[in-house]
C-alpha cells in the first residue's frame, strides 16, 4: 500500500515542479519567495493545481455560521472562505490555495533547468568538510550483510573446478567459508570547495526602493544557485556612496545615503578583502556589484577599471556588474566596463530595467557557468 | 494492507469492540458487520488520501491529499480520528496511537455511521461491495496506464473529474420515462377534406396518407432538440454521445460510478455526522465511560463539535438537531396544539410526556436527507439557541460579516447551501447548438454567479471531451451571456435563449 501512495505522491510532486517551472518567471520577479524562506525550505503558493469545476463564486454566495456577534460584525480578515465547512461534503471540495514546500536545492535545480544554466566547476579544493564512505574493494572477511554474492559464487566455482568436484551435468555450487567474499570500504575525506560572494551596492541617493528591491530579489536567486554548488558559502556585503564600508546583510538592503558616488572606493575595499581573507587558491569568489551606473568622475572610473583588471579579476571566478535603471542615473558606467573588459570570460554585465528583467539578468550573470 | 492478512485487533481492543458493539445493539442500532483495523498515523493518512479505500486507481490528487494530510498532522493542525466506509461488511479504521478512551469513542461513532449507511434511504442504491468495485476500477485503470501511458490516462482523468459534479443526484430515486420514443407514436395527419366517407379511398389514398405521415415525422425530427429534454447527468450524456475512444469511455464510466457512490454521503453530511455524534455521546455517557476517562472524553467530544466562528460544523448542528427533535417528541412540542399555543408560560412548561423522541429520531434517520431534515426540523428557537447567522461578503470593507440572524434568512441560506450539494445546477440542453454539433449547457442561475475562471477551465475540458466547441449559457452581473470555447480560444457574447 505504501508504494501506491508514494507513486501518486511522486506524480503530484512532478506536477508541482512543472507548475513552478511554468511560473518561474513570475515567481522570480515577485519576490514573495524571498520573504517566505524558512531554513531549508521555501513555501510557494500554487493557485491553480485544483481541478476546475463549475462552482459558485465565493463572495456572492456567503453562508451560514454559528457563534456570537452582532449583525454587521466582521468575521475577521483571516477568513478566506468561511463557507467551506459546509459545502465540503463528499467530493465537492471547496477551493483552496495550495502551498507547497520545496527545498532550496530543488529550487536551484529548477532554476538551472529553466534558465539552462551551466553547472559550475569549482576551482581550488580546500577546507575538508565531509567524510565520504566508498566501497573500494573485496575482502575475505566482513559482515554478512556486505557479502558479495557473485564474487563468492565465482570463488566457489573456481575452487570446485580446480579440485575436480565440479559436475557439469549437475552444476551445484556450494561455497565454503573460505570462498566468501565481502565488500570492503574506506572512508575518504571529501574536500569541499569554499566559496565567497561579495555583494557591492551603490546606496547613493539615486538608488531608490524599487532599485533595492530588484537587487534584493536578484541576490536571493544568485544565493540559491551558488549555494546549490558550494556547501559552505560565505557572503560579505559592501555599500558605498563616496566612501565604502562593509556591513551586514540587513543594513545592506536597508541603507539609504545621499552622497555622491565613488565606485573605486568599493572596489578597493573588495580587493583588499579578497587579498587578505580569501586567497584565490582556496576560495571561489564571486563579486556582484549593483549600481545605477552614475560615477563621480571619469578619473574615478579609470581607477575602477584598473582595480578590476589588476586586483579583482585575477582572484575571482566571476565579476558581475548589474546596472539597475533609475530615473537619475546616466548609465555610463556599464559602457565603460563593456569597452575595457567585455571580452574577459570572468566578466558578466547586465542591465536591469525593471523587475521583469531580473529573469534575463540572472541568466546573463550565471550563464557563464563560472 | 493488513486487511488481506489475518485481521486481528489486539486483545484489549477486541474486548472493547465487543463491549461497545453490545451497547450499540442494545440501543437498537442496526448495521452490517463492522471490521476495525488498526493503522499507524502514516497509514491512516494514506488510506484517508484514498477516501478510505486501500485500493484506488492511481492519480496525482491522492498524492496531493496525502501531502496535505501528513503535513497537517506533522504541524499538529489536524488528526484523523475515524474513517468508515459504506460497504458490507463496513470497514473502519482506528489510529494506533490513540488512547483507549478515544478508541471507544471512535467505535461508538462508527456504529452510528454503520447504522446510518444501512438504513438511510439515500444509501439504498449504493453498491455495498464498493471496496471490491474500487479495487476493480484500480485494476482497470492500471491496465489502461500500461497500454496507453500514465500521462495520457491521468490527463484524461483530470478532465473527467472536472465535471464529476455534473450528475443527477436524484436520478437513483426517480423513475424517469425513457427519453427516446422513436416510432412509438403515429402523427395524426389529416388528408384532403372529404365529406363523403365512401369516397375516402379515392380522395385520400393510403399511399398519399403515408406520404403525409412520413413528411410530418421528418418535420418533427428536424425540430426536435437533442437531447429532447435538458439532461442533468452530463456524464451519462457524454458517455452515450461523445466521440470517445473505448478506453476513454471506460474511465469516464468509472469516474461517474464513483461520483454516484459518494453522492449520498454528500447529501446527508449533517445528518450522518449528527447521528454518529449523537450515538457516540449517548453510548459513552450512559454506558462505556469510566470515571477516570471523563476529562479526556469531554475534551475530545468538545473538539469534535466545536465551532469556529464563521463556519458551520455538521457534527454540531447535526447532533443538536437530533437532540432537539428527541426532546420535542418526548414532550409533545409539535403538531397543531403546539403551533396554536401562544402563551409563553404554557410553552415553556409544555410537556405531554409522550416519550416518542427515540422512536422519532430513528424514523428521521431513515427517511430524510440534509435538505428535508433542515427544511422540516429547523425551528426559530433552535436558530436562536445555536446562534446561527448568515454571513456575506462586504465589498466596501473587504471582509466577511454577519448579515442576518433572522430565522427565515438562515433557513433559506442553509437550504440553498445544501441543495444540489451547494453546487450550481447545470444541464445539457442542446448537442446540436445552432446546427453546428456544438454542445450547449445551461446554468440554471439562482442568484449567484459562477466563478468565471473555473467555469472557463471546465468548459475547456468539456470541449475536449465533446471534440466540438462547448458553450455555457449563464449570467454574470445580471447579464445573460454564452461562454464559448472552440478548442483554441475563449469568447463570450451576450445572448438570450
Amino acid at each position: 500500500m505504501s508504494l501506491k501512495i508514494k507513486q501518486d505522491h511522486a506524480r503530484f510532486k512532478a506536477i508541482v515542479r512543472g507548475k513552478i517551472k511554468q511560473n518561474l518567471r513570475k515567481f522570480i520577479q515577485k519576490g514573495e519567495m524571498v520573504g517566505k524562506q524558512g531554513k531549508d525550505l521555501i513555501t510557494i503558493p500554487l493557485p491553480t493545481i485544483d481541478i476546475p469545476h463549475f462552482r459558485y463564486g465565493a463572495k456572492q454566495q456567503g453562508g451560514v455560521g454559528q457563534g456570537e456577534g452582532e449583525v454587521g460584525q466582521s468575521l475577521g480578515p483571516g477568513q478566506e472562505q468561511p463557507g467551506e465547512g459546509d459545502g465540503k461534503a463528499g467530493q465537492g471540495e471547496g477551493q483552496h490555495l495550495l502551498e507547497v514546500d520545496i527545498s532550496f536545492g530543488e529550487l536551484a535545480e529548477i532554476l538551472g533547468e529553466e534558465l539552462q544554466l551551466p553547472k559550475i566547476e569549482p576551482k581550488g579544493t580546500d577546507r575538508i568538510v565531509t567524510e565520504k564512505t566508498r566501497y573500494t574493494g573485496i575482502n575475505t572477511v566482513g559482515p554478512e550483510s556486505l557479502r558479495h554474492f557473485k564474487r563468492t559464487y565465482k570463488q566457489a566455482l573456481r575452487r570446485q573446478i580446480a579440485s575436480g568436484t565440479y559436475d557439469a551435468s549437475r552444476p551445484v555450487i556450494v561455497p565454503f567459508r573460505e570462498d566468501r567474499r565481502y565488500r570492503s570500504w574506506r572512508t575518504t575525506p571529501q574536500p569541499e570547495a569554499a566559496a565567497l560572494i561579495v555583494y557591492i551596492m551603490d546606496v547613493s541617493g539615486s538608488m531608490g526602493d524599487e532599485q533595492k528591491e530588484i537587487v534584493r530579489i536578484e541576490s536571493f536567486w544568485i544565493d540559491t544557485w551558488l549555494r546549490h554548488h558550494y556547501k559552505g558559502l560565505a557572503a560579505r556585503y559592501i555599500i558605498h556612496d563616496a566612501v565604502a564600508r562593509e556591513v551586514d546583510r540587513e543594513t545592506f538592503f536597508h541603507t539609504r545615503e545621499s552622497g555622491g558616488t565613488m565606485i573605486s572606493s568599493a572596489y578597493k575595499l573588495a580587493a583588499e578583502m579578497i587579498e587578505k581573507d580569501h586567497p584565490s587558491n582556496a576560495w571561489n569568489t564571486y563579486v556582484f556589484h549593483f549600481s545605477d551606473g552614475d560615477n563621480w568622475s571619469a578619473d574615478d572610473t579609470r581607477l575602477c577599471l584598473e582595480i578590476v583588471k589588476e586586483r579583482i579579476l585575477p582572484n575571482v571566478n566571476l565579476f558581475a556588474y548589474g546596472q539597475v535603471e533609475s530615473p537619475y542615473g546616466s548609465g555610463q558606467f556599464i559602457r565603460d566596463l563593456r569597452e575595457s573588459c567585455n571580452d574577459d570570460e570572468r566578466v558578466a554585465l547586465s542591465e536591469i530595467a525593471d523587475k521583469e528583467a531580473i529573469y534575463g539578468s540572472i541568466k546573463e550573470f550565471l550563464g557563464k557557468g563560472k | 494492507m493488513r486487511r488481506f492478512s489475518t485481521r486481528s485487533l489486539p486483545p484489549r481492543l477486541a474486548d472493547l469492540e465487543q463491549e461497545i458493539k453490545g451497547y450499540a445493539k442494545e440501543f437498537g442500532l442496526d448495521f452490517y458487520e463492522v471490521i476495525f483495523e488498526l493503522l499507524t498515523y502514516d497509514e491512516v493518512n494514506m488510506v484517508a488520501a484514498y477516501g478510505g479505500y486501500p485500493n484506488r486507481y492511481p492519480h496525482w490528487r491522492f498524492g496531493m491529499e496525502y501531502e496535505q494530510l501528513s503535513k497537517g498532522y506533522e504541524y499538529g493542525l489536524s488528526k484523523i480520528y475515524e474513517m468508515v466506509i459504506n460497504n458490507d461488511p463496513t470497514y473502519a479504521y482506528l489510529l494506533e496511537s490513540n488512547p483507549e478512551v478515544d478508541q471507544k469513542l471512535v467505535m461508538a461513532h462508527v456504529y452510528g455511521h454503520g447504522d446510518f449507511f444501512k438504513n438511510n434511504f439515500a444509501f439504498q442504491h449504493t453498491n455495498r461491495k464498493m471496496m471490491d468495485e474500487m479495487a476493480n476500477h484500480a485494476t482497470r485503470v492500471r491496465r489502461l496506464i500500461d497500454r496507453i501511458g500514465i500521462d495520457k490516462v491521468e490527463d484524461f482523468i483530470d478532465r473527467c473529474l472536472s465535471i464529476e459534479n455534473l450528475i443527477d443526484y436524484h436520478s437513483p430515486y426517480i423513475k424517469r420515462e425513457p427519453s427516446s420514443q422513436e416510432g412509438s407514436e403515429e402523427t395524426p395527419v389529416r388528408g384532403l377534406r372529404n365529406d363523403r366517407e365512401y369516397m375516402g379511398e379515392y380522395i385520400n389514398p393510403r399511399s398519399y396518407i403515408d406520404d403525409l405521415q412520413r413528411k410530418a415525422a421528418e418535420d418533427r425530427d428536424r425540430k426536435k432538440r437533442f437531447p429532447e429534454r435538458p439532461q442533468r447527468d452530463v456524464l451519462l450524456f457524454l458517455l452515450d454521445h461523445a466521440p470517445l475512444e473505448p478506453w476513454e469511455q471506460d474511465i469516464l464510466a468509472i469516474v461517474r460510478e464513483e461520483a454516484y457512490y459518494f453522492a449520498p454521503q454528500g447529501m446527508t453530511k449533517i445528518m450522518n455526522e449528527g447521528w454518529a455524534s449523537y450515538w457516540h455521546s449517548t453510548i459513552m455517557t450512559t454506558r462505556a465511560l469510566k470515571d477516570s476517562e471523563i476529562i479526556d472524553y469531554a475534551d475530545h467530544h468538545s473538539g469534535t463539535v466545536s465551532m469556529r466562528p464563521g463556519t458551520l460544523n455538521p457534527y454540531k448542528i447535526g447532533i443538536e438537531l437530533f437532540r432537539d427533535i428527541e426532546e420535542r417528541w418526548n414532550t409533545g412540542r409539535f403538531g397543531r396544539d403546539w403551533e396554536a399555543c401562544d402563551s409563553l408560560a404554557e410553552r415553556q412548561t409544555w410537556d405531554k410526556q409522550l416519550g416518542l423522541g427515540r422512536q422519532k429520531i430513528f424514523e428521521v434517520r431513515k427517511h430524510y436527507t440534509d435538505v428535508t431534515f433542515i427544511d422540516e426540523f429547523l425551528t426559530p428557537e433552535f436558530c436562536i439557541d445555536q446562534k446561527l447567522f448568515v454571513f456575506d461578503y462586504n465589498d466596501k470593507r473587504q471582509t466577511w460579516e454577519i448579515a442576518s440572524r433572522q430565522f427565515k434568512a438562515v433557513k433559506e441560506k442553509l437550504l440553498h447551501q445544501l441543495t444540489n450539494f451547494g453546487q450550481p445546477i447545470i444541464e445539457v440542453v442542446d448537442a446540436n447548438f445552432e446546427n453546428r454539433s456544438e454542445l450547449l449547457l445551461v446554468h440554471r442561475h439562482d442568484g449567484i454567479d459562477l466563478k468565471l475562471d473555473d467555469a472557463r477551465h471546465t468548459l475547456q475540458n468539456l470541449q475536449s471531451l465533446w471534440r466540438r466547441p462547448a458553450n455555457l449559457y449563464t449570467r454574470f452581473d445580471g447579464k445573460s451571456v454564452i461562454l464559448r470555447f472552440d478548442g483554441q480560444d475563449h469568447s463570450d457574447r451576450k445572448a438570450e435563449l
